[in-house]
């Protein structure tokens, strides 16, 4: 979760859409438009393809959120009944399926801030979701107190289940996306801002990585087919990311956040800049080239 | 030397030892076939046959990359520098030379003041270059590069093939006593040097090869600085540094082939032969503690640098370029110009000298001290560094009075490389 203009992201990348298409988000308008310019030849294959693509990525977008309504059950019921061990156990891995479809999830700029909001991104008093309760298991040790916010969390969460399905996903949304979940890394993540009070911030970050790559490899064929070397160098540039996080596990578990040493920070963020540089151009896939 | 009027442009000026190349251009005139040779260097003259020039001002402003040297060296120093240091993060001899072909391309166009890759845009992709120089001109920008001894070994690796080549020369400097060293602003395997009369052209260069290199390379530190402006320069004079001192006014002269030869250009037989043609850079990142300098008399600030703050001349002399007399005794009998002062023990026995090209640095405030972090980001060229900077140091470390006032923080060296031509690239001598 970023901070303030997180909040903004999602109304942009409509926006941008609506720009580029003339206000219309279909695929025929798109390709009309290329036409137009003279380089339909190309562009039309590559988008036939691309409509595969995004239902493929709704599939696992849905999934992802599915299975967040029931690891979030699994944590708020855990708050409800006072097993604080429980609920510190499955509060990071909950997180991972929101993070990982986070392109979709935040498209809803209402539910995202009560679910996903950290200290001071909403008045104190709008303050609920993951992060309230983080606060009360790390920092007050307690779940007493914080039952309500489970349960307004679990209210929330089944909102956005029902709300995920009238998503249209676009190949925009997902170009977008993909970059977009490792700004997320950059700006919250490698700061440790994110769970700033668990320190389960490895989760989030390998999370958001996962969700980029699961774009890339929906839209690896039409991305060879561009070009071959920029795919093999993403490929590349995803395994030495998760190289790099594999050393910071514990068995099944990664290591707290505050454990890492600063060059081991620094490395993490440079491995994420060294991936989302090649990871932007795969925007090449919509078809002008 | 006391030419400081047009009337006084002489040939004989140009030839001169002691005069700055910067003088000699003041004087030169814009715009005229003196001032062309002069901007684009020595090596510049190689590549002026092949760059168009129809009246003077088609490179008014510019600085062609190509040529037998890289540019940034032997031209005039212009107002700005951004310098990055970088770790090299590839693997592979192939992928690096790629890394110094992407480099040479989009340097090329830089300073012609043109933008990197096409401008084709296609909206769903990020632009090629990142923008803030559109509309800019060129503003003197050269681009130039040089590779640390990581290049050739690191952590006992032969990483890309290169570990024979490295020249015996190209290693950690020595630790000169009262060096306070932080790794935070030392070393590197790779160095960009950018300069340009604008400082977001500078940056721009910068920012655009070091995207270039995500992935194959990291920044390790940077550090811009600066100069007076020409604008604000109105009488044409030395730059003088944050001590309120010209500083420049001995230099080898940049126009003086063969003294360049000797004291700057690496040649063949030096060493091994990928390096001719081109230069070993030292920098010292050196914080100047300007507060305590305010306090300091004139006196003694005089004394410590063995020159007059006004004039810039030697003590006991009148103007800039006159020569010191460094045995001439005051009434008490005591040097005239200090025994520990900087100048003295800088020049030495006059045998060794250093093509220096330093800027001004300001980073803000020490937040511990509550003082400025201000200072010098000192560079300076030249053949042999085992036989003119080192040994320049160890006694500038051992006795200058001008340590009371500052203190080294970083330190790196790098040998430049030769120039190259259109269709070559920077380092392709190495592979
Ligand atoms: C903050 C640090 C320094 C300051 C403020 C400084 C300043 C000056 C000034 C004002 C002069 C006299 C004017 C001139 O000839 O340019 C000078 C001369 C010189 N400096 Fe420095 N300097 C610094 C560090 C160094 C270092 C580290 C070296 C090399 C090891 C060096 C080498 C020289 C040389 C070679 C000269 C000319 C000596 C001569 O007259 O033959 N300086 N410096």
């Amino acid at each position: 979760m970023n901070n303030m203009n997180k909040w903004k992201a999602p109304l942009a990348i409509l926006l941008s859409t609506n720009l580029l298409f003339g206000c219309a988000q279909s695929e025929e308008n798109a390709s009309a438009e290329k036409e137009s310019k003279g380089q339909p030849a190309q562009a039309e294959p590559a988008d036939d393809k691309l409509d595969g693509v995004t239902a493929e990525y709704r599939k696992y977008a849905l999934a992802e959120i599915e299975a967040f309504v029931t690891s979030t059950e699994e944590f708020t019921n855990a708050v409800k009944s006072g097993d604080i061990e429980k609920a510190k156990a499955t509060y990071a891995p909950a997180r991972m399926h929101y993070e990982r479809a986070e392109p979709i999830a935040e498209v809803f700029g209402d539910l995202d801030p009560k679910i996903d909001a950290r200290e001071g991104d909403v008045p104190e008093k709008e303050w609920t979701g993951y992060h309230r309760i983080e606060q009360g298991l790390w920092v007050e040790n307690t779940t007493k107190g914080y039952e309500k916010y489970a349960e307004q969390l679990m209210k929330d969460v089944h909102l956005l289940r029902a709300k995920v399905e009238t998503v249209e996903v676009t190949p925009e949304l997902l170009i977008t996306g993909a970059v977009d979940l490792l700004n997320e890394v950059s700006t919250s993540k490698v700061t440790g801002e994110e769970d700033r009070y668990s320190h389960t911030d490895l989760y989030d970050f390998a999370a958001n990585v996962q969700g980029a790559e699961k774009i890339y490899e929906l839209l690896k064929p039409a991305l060879m087919e561009k070009d071959e070397a920029l795919s093999e160098d993403i490929r590349k540039r995803f395994d030495d990311v998760y190289s790099l996080l594999n050393q910071h596990k514990k068995g099944d578990a990664y290591k707290i956040y505050t454990e890492l040493t600063k060059p081991e920070v620094k490395q993490l963020s440079q491995s994420i800049d060294a991936l989302a540089e090649p990871l932007s151009q795969i925007g090449i896939v919509t078809g002008a080239s | 030397m006391e030419n400081k009027t047009q009337s006084n442009m002489e040939e004989s000026t140009l030839l001169s030892k002691k005069v700055s190349r910067r003088n000699i251009l003041k004087t030169a005139g814009a715009g005229s076939v003196g001032m062309l040779i002069g901007a684009t260097g020595i090596g510049g003259l190689l590549s002026l046959s092949d760059t168009k020039i129809t009246k003077g001002e088609t490179m008014k402003d510019k600085i062609p990359f190509y040529g037998k040297h890289q540019a940034g060296i032997a031209t005039e120093a212009q107002h700005h520098i951004y310098f990055a240091s970088l770790n090299l993060t590839v693997d592979n001899r192939k992928e690096l030379i790629q890394l110094f072909r992407d480099w040479t391309e989009a340097s090329a166009a830089m300073t012609e003041g043109k933008a990197v890759g096409d401008h084709a845009g296609n909206p769903f992709l990020p632009p090629k270059d990142t923008g803030e120089a559109a509309g800019l001109a060129a503003s003197n920008l050269t681009i130039t590069f040089g590779v640390g001894p990581g290049l050739f070994e690191k952590d006992g690796n032969d990483r890309f093939g290169l570990r024979n080549k490295k020249p015996k020369e190209l290693k950690e400097l020595p630790k000169f006593p009262l060096d306070s060293l932080e790794e935070k602003w030392s070393g590197g395997d790779i160095c960009i040097q950018a300069c340009a009369d604008d400082l977001q052209v500078a940056f721009h260069a910068v920012r655009n090869l070091v995207r270039i290199a995500r992935g194959k390379a990291v920044m390790h530190w940077t550090q811009s600085g600066f100069q007076r402006t020409k604008q604000a320069d109105t009488k044409k004079e030395t730059p003088r540094n944050l001590f309120g001192f010209k500083d420049g006014t001995v230099n080898p002269n940049t126009n003086n082939g063969k003294e360049m030869d000797q004291q700057v250009w690496v040649q063949s037989g030096d060493g091994p032969g990928w390096l001719a043609g081109g230069t070993y850079m030292v920098v010292r990142r050196i914080q100047m503690f300007i507060e305590v300098w305010d306090r300091t008399a004139l006196r003694e600030q005089e004394n410590t640098f063995g020159r007059h703050r006004d004039s810039g001349a030697p003590i006991g002399q009148k103007n800039e370029f006159d020569s010191p007399d460094y045995n001439k005794k005051d009434a008490n009998g005591q040097l005239a110009i200090p025994i520990d002062s900087h100048m003295r023990l800088a020049n030495g026995d006059g045998s060794q000298q250093i093509l220096r090209r330093a800027y001004s640095y300001a980073d803000g405030m020490d937040p511990e001290t509550g003082s400025f972090d201000a200072g010098l980001l000192f560079i300076c060229f030249q053949r042999n560094p085992e036989k003119q900077f080192i040994p320049m140091q160890h006694r500038l470390a051992k006795m200058d009075k001008l340590n009371e006032y500052t203190v080294h923080k970083g330190s790196a060296i790098f040998a430049c490389l030769p120039g190259t031509k259109k269709g070559g690239y920077i380092g392709e001598t190495l592979f």
